[in-house]
C-alpha cells in the first residue's frame, strides 16, 4: 500500500496490433502508469476468472502514456497458450494486470553517453529508458539485434529517439549480418559510451557484460527468467547474484531485479546453485569458516 | 434479508483464530510481499516459509513449470535460516498485527526440534507447523512424511524440545501408503493437529529441450488439480480422529472450497497456489467464503467442521 508499490487492477484493453513478428496490447491502467519507473515490468493474469493456466506471464513495459489517465503498453511473441489467449483479445476486455514490479534501472546523475543494448523482444525495456535518460540529457545510443528482420524491435522507435542505431540479425535481413556482440565495441568507441543497459537472452547479456567489463563501462542487465507470482512469493525466478558483501545469494529476479549490475551475475552459474552460495550444500559462512580455520590451525600446532 | 456478520472464528488446538483463511507454507513469505495489496492481519494467520535451522539456497533454476490447473515446482527450501527468520521476518509480521504459523523443516529430527525450539523462545508464533516433506538421510532420502515411524519420530522430537505454549501441527503428504495411519502416528507422537495436503509428486517434460521442466528430476504437484485429493486426505483423516483439529489445502481459489474443506473436516483452510495467479486471493476467498455463509443462513463457520460427514439433515448450526 505504499505510493511506490504495485498496484492489482482490471484494466480494459484499449488496442491490440500486430507489429513485425510481436503483438502489442495497449491497456488502460492509470495506476500502473503513474507509479512506472523503466525497466519495470507488469504481470497479466491468462485464460480469464476460470483459467486452467494458473501462472501470470510478466511482459515489460515497452510504453506509457497519459492519455485517457495513464496507459501502459507491452509487446510479445506468442509462444504457448496464455500468450495465444492475450493476442485474442479485443478493445475494451478487461485483463487483470499487476504493476509495476521489478526494480528499475538506475538513471546516472549527469548527462553521460548511454548504449542501449537489445536481443528479440528484449529491447521492450529499453525504449522508456531511453526517453529518461534523454529527458537527462544523455546521450542515447541503439544496438538492436534479432534473428531476422520481422523480429527486429522498435526499429523506427530507436532511431527517432537515439543519435545512432545499429541494427543486427543472425540472418543478414536487416541492418548487420551477426550479434550485437559483433556491433557493440565499434559502438562504445565511437561514441565514448559512459554506461551500457542491455535487455535480452541470457547468453546476449553475458556477452555484453564481459565487454563492457573490457572497456572498463558499468552495466546494467535486465535479466528474462521465467516467473510465477511475479511479486517475490514462490521463489521461482532465481539465479546467483553477488551482493555487495560479496557473498553469492540466489537472488528473486522479480523482486532483487529484473535489472541487476552485469558483473554481480554470475552467468556461468544461471541455472545452477554455485559451490559458495549463501545455502549451498556444504556452504558455511564466513565467520564460520574462519573459526573452523582457526580450530584446524589450534589442532595443528 | 442478511443477519448479523456470521461468526468465523475458528480454534487450532489452542491458537484462536478471527476466522479460517491461511496463507500455505512456502506461498506467501512472511506476509510482506502481499501486504502490497492487503492487510494481512485480516488473515486467519501467514504460514511462514519452512524456515531451517541454516541459510539454504534450495534447488537449481528452472524451479516450475505450469502444469493443467496446477503447477509443479521444486524450490528445495530456499531460506535465510531460522535466525534471520526470527530476527527479521517474523517481527514485521507481528508488528503489522499479523499471526503467524511458523513452518519448519529440518535435516533431522533433532534440527527440527532446534529450530522450533528457537521459534517458541522467540515468542510471536501462534502455532507451529512441521513440514514433514523433507529428504530423511537415515532413511534413503525418502520424505519424513512416507513412513508412520519418521514422521512420529520428528513430532515426539519436537515435543520433548517445547514447554507446550505453541500448538504443533504436522503437515502430512499424500504421497504415502495410509495417510490415516500416517495421521494417528503423529498424533501418538504428540501433534495437536494436522495440516494436509502437501504437493503430489509429479513430473513435466518440456517437449522443446526434451528435458524435464523442472531441474533435479521432478516436483511437487499444487493448484486446483490437486483439490479431489486433499479433499480426500482430509474426509479420511476426519473420519478416522474426529477430534484432532486440521489445516486444510491444496488447490484453495475460491470461497466455496473453503466451505467444501471445512465440510470434510478442516477447521481452517490455507490458501497456496492461489496466491501466485492472484497476490489478493486470500482476501478475496474470505469474502466469498463469508457471503457463502450468509447465503446458507449459517451463523458459525465452525458449525460447518465435517459437516459433511453427519447423517442428512442433521443441524448445520442455522
Amino acid at each position: 500500500m505504499s505510493d511506490l508499490g504495485p498496484v492489482q487492477m482490471r484494466s480494459p484493453v484499449l488496442t491490440v496490433r500486430r507489429v513485425d513478428a510481436y503483438v502489442a496490447i495497449t491497456v488502460v491502467a492509470p495506476g500502473v502508469a503513474e507509479r512506472f519507473r523503466s525497466g519495470q515490468f507488469v504481470s497479466v493474469a491468462v485464460g480469464g476468472d476460470q483459467s486452467s493456466m494458473l501462472l501470470r506471464r510478466p511482459f515489460a513495459v515497452h510504453d506509457v502514456k497519459p492519455d485517457h489517465g495513464g496507459t501502459v503498453e507491452f509487446r510479445f511473441a506468442v509462444r504457448g497458450q496464455g500468450t495465444a489467449w492475450l493476442a485474442d483479445r479485443r478493445s475494451r476486455d478487461l485483463l487483470d494486470i499487476v504493476g509495476p514490479l521489478g526494480r528499475p534501472f538506475p538513471l546516472p546523475r549527469d548527462p553521460v553517453n548511454c548504449v542501449l543494448v537489445g536481443g528479440g523482444s528484449g529491447s521492450a525495456p529499453l525504449f522508456p529508458l531511453a526517453q529518461a535518460l534523454r529527458r537527462r540529457g544523455c546521450r542515447v545510443d541503439f544496438v538492436i539485434g534479432a534473428a531476422s528482420a520481422d523480429r527486429v524491435f522498435g526499429a523506427i522507435g530507436a532511431r527517432r529517439v537515439a543519435e545512432t542505431a545499429t541494427f543486427t540479425t543472425d540472418d543478414g535481413s536487416f541492418g548487420v549480418r551477426g550479434t550485437v556482440v559483433d556491433a557493440l565495441p565499434g559502438v562504445i568507441e565511437d561514441a565514448r559510451s559512459d554506461v551500457v543497459y542491455a535487455c535480452g537472452p541470457m547468453p546476449m547479456l553475458r556477452e555484453v557484460s564481459a565487454l563492457a567489463a573490457n572497456f572498463g563501462v558499468p552495466v546494467q542487465v535486465s535479466v528474462e527468467e521465467a516467473m510465477a507470482c511475479g511479486v517475490g512469493v514462490c521463489m521461482s525466478c532465481v539465479l546467483p547474484v553477488v551482493g555487495d558483501d560479496g557473498i553469492t545469494r540466489m537472488a528473486r529476479s522479480c523482486v532483487d531485479g529484473p535489472v541487476f549490475r552485469g558483473e554481480r551475475v554470475r552467468f556461468d552459474d544461471v541455472g545452477a546453485i554455485p559451490f559458495d552460495a549463501l545455502g549451498a550444500p556444504g556452504w558455511k559462512s564466513v565467520e564460520q569458516g574462519a573459526q573452523d580455520d582457526a580450530v584446524a590451525e589450534r589442532e595443528v600446532s | 434479508m442478511p443477519g448479523a456478520a456470521p461468526d468465523l472464528r475458528t480454534a487450532l488446538g489452542g491458537a484462536d483464530l478471527p476466522n479460517p483463511v491461511l496463507t500455505a507454507a512456502g506461498c506467501a513469505g512472511s506476509g510482506r510481499e502481499l501486504a502490497q495489496f492487503f492487510d494481512i492481519a485480516r488473515l486467519g494467520a501467514v504460514t511462514t516459509k519452512s524456515v531451517m535451522l541454516e541459510a539454504r539456497a534450495g534447488r537449481p533454476a528452472p524451479r516450475m513449470a505450469e502444469t493443467p490447473s496446477g503447477m509443479l515446482s521444486a524450490v528445495g527450501l530456499q531460506g535465510p535460516g531460522v535466525d534471520v527468520f526470527l530476527q527479521r521476518d517474523l517481527p514485521w509480521l507481528i508488528s503489522r498485527g499479523g499471526r503467524a504459523a511458523v513452518s519448519v523443516a529440518g535435516g533431522t529430527p533433532a534440527e527440527y526440534a532446534e529450530v522450533a525450539h528457537r521459534v517458541e523462545e522467540a515468542g510471536g508464533a501462534s502455532l507451529i507447523e512441521l513440514n514433514l516433506s523433507c529428504a530423511n538421510p537415515a532413511d534413503q532420502g525418502r520424505h519424513f512424511a512416507v513412513d508412520p515411524d519418521a514422521a512420529a519420530g520428528v513430532v515426539a522430537a519436537v515435543r520433548a524440545r517445547l514447554s507446550g505454549g505453541v500448538p504443533v501441527f504436522a503437515k502430512l503428504s499424500p504421497d504415502t501408503a495410509d495417510i490415516v495411519a500416517l495421521a494417528k502416528a503423529c498424533v501418538q507422537a504428540g501433534a495437536d493437529g494436522l495440516a494436509l495436503i502437501n504437493t503430489v509428486r509429479g513430473m513435466a517434460i518440456d517437449t522443446a529441450t526434451m528435458r524435464p521442466a523442472v531441474a533435479g528430476g521432478g516436483g511437487g504437484v499444487s493448484g486446483p488439480a490437486i483439490r479431489p485429493i486433499a479433499l480426500g486426505c482430509v474426509y479420511d483423516v476426519h473420519a478416522a480422529l474426529p477430534d484432532v483439529p486440521l489445516i486444510g489445502m491444496g488447490g484453495v481459489h475460491a470461497g466455496t472450497d473453503v466451505l467444501e474443506f471445512m465440510l470434510a473436516g478442516a477447521s481452517a483452510v490455507a490458501v497456496g497456489t492461489a496466491n501466485f495467479h492472484d497476490p489478493s486471493a486470500c482476501v478475496r476467498i474470505l469474502r466469498e467464503f463469508t457471503e457463502a455463509l450468509d447465503e446458507h443462513g449459517i451463523a458459525r463457520a465452525a458449525d460447518l467442521v465435517g459437516g459433511a460427514h453427519r447423517p442428512i439433515g442433521a443441524a448445520l448450526g442455522r
